[in-house]
């Protein structure tokens, strides 16, 4: 079957039934988006298909019919994205296990809001865990990237 | 003499040794320094300066043995050579290096002194710096304990300015100048002249000298890097998707694989089907393994599922098969046959609670999962004479050790690459994935395999926190707490790690395990009536340490039941703590919390309150400040002081990330986190049931750091055991609930 990843197209042959992320890292060695829990609990997987944020572990390659970015879709060390510069900015991660779900969580939000409040960042991000507990730099964060995206 | 100037004496004596090809240095204090490891595997035109230092033509080297788990270790390590050596840290290459021991750990068996950290006393300062040379001999490379900080402060700038010195007098011998003309700037000799030389065109002129050794470390105002507000040098990688983590690992021809293995801990397969498991698409190979069974397939899904599908019996462990039946022997172990250490006995508490009104309670907290995001994982390459390992490890050489004699090799010809870490919180003080991964790779030898467990897996086969149980009785008069008594009881973690780790143990562990009682003996109180004593309970489920340790649990134990006897008088829980206080440094921390969060009193108004919790870990007194709403939907937590007292800051805003992080882990697990046993195995499989704090819950948390003394610690795990305390003491200021166990979820909601 066919997929689009960061703009670039993908000819995979595998079960339809096998989750997007396990076709990302294993078949297509595009390993930003993070196995973490495997049932959409963590949202270290998270991707986006059409612009819209997706858990990877829990879409079926055969159900994707967008276009597909991951975190090196987003942005690269030489060129981030608003939202990663943001968390460079504030030093955001500790492990950053979760950080490329948080980013690309992050992200959708501010494509749809450009000014979140804290409870609107709250509602997009509370289902991207942190076990080492960086919240209150991804709450700065966020807001300091939708400023620089406002600013342009 | 303050603590660093006892480092510098006793543990940096320079030895040193030229070797051909290259110059061998010992950054310790030993008559005979250890081989310097870079030797073995240096090519022609490099030059080991020191175990720390590796510069070739293409650039320098950085070592930083410590693991990062991602508390920033690596960054940490790579400033403090830095400052030294006169090297931007961005333009240098990190590496952990290979296991060896001369990067054994001081610092992390000297908080098994015992001990208080408050006591600098000439004996406990003695067996502290002898508990420092220890891990040098057992050759323990180590990251834990909150150790990197101390255990590198002093000798990693000694090997920066080793280096740097070294070479500045390669150039001055070439140059025919004097070394003490020349200066150093960015990776570059800098001459009389003003002409430039680089390090890496030193190298080899660098490696026919002898080392200079006699250097003296820059005053902090020099400093550049250190106590700066520097960026990490990993936050770029992590925040592009491209920082690789041992789950990330790719090469030629791997294959993908997992182990689905007894979840009775320990106990073996009695029999297993893999008929369909076999046919499954991408399946090659289904291995037996210790305690279970793997599957070897060419994704890591299809291996899952293939798992899945495996019929298999398990045989029984011997430990009891229910949490319940846990706590009982708990519970029964609270006799004095299994009395382990009475390490606090102040005044005369039989006497005092023989009468008048006395005030018991019983707590008890249950075994914690440490559940990092990166499920454990290992990549490992066997071939006929050798056996190459990658993994996320804080115990690389007990990894090497351990695999040698599975695969029946030489150490010298096991390679451990240790990979950045999607988190630890102390499980990658345990190897029992990485031998599994070596199982599989032996059975495809000359095939590299990466065993990744499922977050299921992770969770069922994590070896946990242990569960304790305390009885606590104590007594007031006059408005103060006048007598408290905590008997608590744990298994051995100690014991139970080192059975992994070094083999069963001859005898019973030489004294008693710290562990049970720390964060409760060590207190810095001056109760009249004081006593802790230690119980040590069967082994049962096998254990390991988690965040804090001990102290995570015990900072509970210890503060909720002084918290209660403080309301039994009548008194402030704030101030009365401050009055206890007999450690100067602990009740600046208090009074700091308490002028932060503005206190005046534990309650705020109807359905509001707030507690304070404070625990002396790792030398570092922590008081945390918690303030709560009882609102419709659950107990809300507004807002979080925290006030720690470090000695000196090194990464001022790495420090501060590691204490609010902690604050959150340890409020987070205090909320909804436990792992129950049904029929020998953990209940709690995935994040559904184990959740941790979400960051709707996550409070602002306003942090103090105080750096009243000249001692060096480590704040990876201090901020964590008083946040459970402090949020249960507030929960019972807001609601009037005085909740004894956790998570407090069994007895409150959470909004």
């Amino acid at each position: 079957m066919k997929l689009t990843i960061n703009g670039t197209d993908h000819e995979v042959d595998v079960e339809p039934e096998m989750p997007l992320l396990w076709v990302l890292r294993d078949e297509l060695g595009i390993t930003g988006p993070k196995y973490g829990c495997g049932v959409a609990l963590c949202g270290a997987c998270t991707v986006h298909v059409d612009g819209v944020a997706e858990r990877s572990c829990q879409l079926a390659v055969g159900d994707v019919t967008g276009k597909v970015t991951t975190i090196e879709g987003l942005g690269t060390p030489d060129a981030m994205h608003a939202v990663q510069q943001a968390w460079v900015e504030h030093q955001v991660a500790q492990c950053g296990y979760c950080q490329s779900g948080q980013i690309m969580s992050a992200a959708a939000l501010l494509d749809l809001n450009s000014e979140p409040t804290d409870s609107d960042i709250d509602e997009a991000l509370s289902g991207n865990l942190c076990r080492c507990g960086t919240y209150p730099r991804i709450r700065i964060a966020v807001h300091a990237a939708a400023k620089m995206l406002r600013e342009g | 003499m303050s603590r660093l100037g006892t480092f510098t004496r006793r543990t940096f004596l320079i030895g040193s040794a030229a070797v051909v090809g290259g110059v061998a240095f010992g950054t310790y204090a030993a008559k005979r320094p250890l081989p310097n490891p870079l030797l073995e595997d240096l090519a022609d035109g490099e030059a080991a300066i020191t175990p720390f230092v590796k510069i070739d033509a293409n650039g320098i080297t950085l070592i930083t043995p410590r693991a990062d788990m991602g508390q920033g270790s690596y960054s940490l390590q790579a400033h403090l050579i830095a400052e030294e050596l006169d090297v931007g840290p961005d333009k240098m290459i990190l590496s952990p290096g290979l296991p060896d021991a001369a990067y054994y750990n001081a610092a992390v068996i000297e908080e098994a002194a015992p001990f208080p950290a408050y006591d600098e006393r000439w004996l406990a300062e003695t067996v502290r710096d002898l508990m420092r040379v220890l891990p040098k001999f057992l050759g323990v490379q180590i990251t834990g304990g909150s150790s990197t900080t101390v255990d590198s402060f002093v000798r990693l700038r000694v090997a920066g300015a080793m280096a740097r010195e070294t070479l500045k007098e390669a150039a001055a011998q070439q140059a025919g100048v004097a070394r003490s003309d020349l200066k150093t700037e960015d990776g570059h000799v800098i001459l009389p002249d003003g002409s430039r030389i680089g390090y890496t065109s030193l190298a080899v002129a660098a490696s026919a000298i002898p080392p200079v050794t006699d250097v003296s470390l820059r005053d902090p105002s020099q400093w550049r890097f250190l106590g700066k507000d520097v960026p990490r040098l990993d936050m770029t990688r992590k925040c592009t998707g491209t920082e690789t983590y041992g789950i990330d690992q790719r090469m030629q021809g791997l294959l993908h694989a997992t182990v689905r293995a007894n979840p009775g801990m320990g106990a073996p397969v009695r029999s297993y089907d893999a008929t369909v498991a076999r046919t499954m698409r991408g399946v090659k190979k289904i291995v037996p393994v210790t305690n279970g069974i793997g599957v070897i397939a060419d994704n890591t899904w299809r291996a899952f599922q293939a798992a899945d599908a495996i019929e298999i019996e398990w045989r029984t462990p011997t430990y009891p098969a229910t949490s319940e039946a846990i706590f009982e022997v708990l519970g029964n172990s609270i006799i004095a046959a299994q009395r382990d250490s009475r390490k606090r006995d102040d005044g005369d508490a039989t006497q005092a609670l023989s009468a008048g009104e006395v005030i018991e309670a019983e707590y008890r907290i249950p075994h914690l999962a440490h559940a990092p995001l990166e499920p454990m994982n290992a990549t490992v390459l066997c071939t006929p004479d050798s056996c190459e390992i990658w993994t996320g490890t804080q115990v690389p050489g007990f990894v090497r050790t351990h695999a040698a004699t599975l695969t029946g090799l030489p150490e010298e010809q096991v390679l451990v690459h240790v990979m950045p870490m999607g988190g630890s919180f102390g499980s990658r003080l345990e190897d029992t994935h990485v031998l599994q991964a070596v199982e599989l790779a032996m059975a495809v030898r000359g095939t590299p395999v990466k065993m990744t467990w499922s977050r299921e897996e992770d969770m069922t086969h994590d070896y946990p926190r242990p569960s304790q149980v305390m009885r606590a009785r104590g007594k007031v008069s006059g408005g103060k707490v006048d007598t408290m008594d905590l008997d608590i009881s744990a298994p051995s973690l100690t014991a139970s790690w080192l059975d992994r780790m070094v083999g069963p143990l001859p005898m019973r562990l030489p004294g008693p395990d710290t562990t049970i009682v720390a964060g409760a003996w060590d207190q810095p109180f001056a109760i009249p009536n004081y006593r802790v004593s230690g119980y040590r309970a069967p082994e049962m489920v096998p254990v390991s340490s988690w965040r804090s340790v001990g102290a995570s649990g015990n900072g509970f134990l210890h503060d909720c039941f002084l918290d209660e006897l403080i309301h039994a008088a009548a008194a402030d829980p704030l101030n009365e703590r401050i009055r206890l206080c007999n450690h100067g440094l602990s009740r600046k921390v208090l009074e700091k919390v308490g002028e932060m969060s503005g206190w005046d009193g534990p309650s705020m108004g109807p359905d509001r309150g707030r507690g304070v919790g404070f625990t002396l870990s790792f030398g570092v007194p922590t008081a945390e400040v918690v303030e709560v709403t009882k609102t419709p939907d659950g107990i809300r937590i507004d807002k979080v002081y925290v006030a720690v007292e470090v000695g000196q800051v090194i990464d001022p805003r790495n420090l501060e990330a590691q204490v609010f992080g902690g604050v959150i882990f340890g409020l987070g697990h205090a909320m909804n986190c436990e792992v129950t046993y049904e029929d020998h195995a953990p209940e709690q499989t995935n994040f559904h049931a184990y959740e941790g704090m979400r960051m709707y819950q996550a409070p602002q948390i306003e942090i103090g750091v105080l750096t009243n003394s000249d001692a060096l610690r480590g704040i990876g795990e201090p901020p964590v055991p008083p946040a459970a305390p402090a949020l249960a003491n507030a929960i019972f200021a807001a609601t009037g609930q005085r909740i004894r166990e956790l998570p407090l979820n069994r007895h409150v909601d959470f909004v």
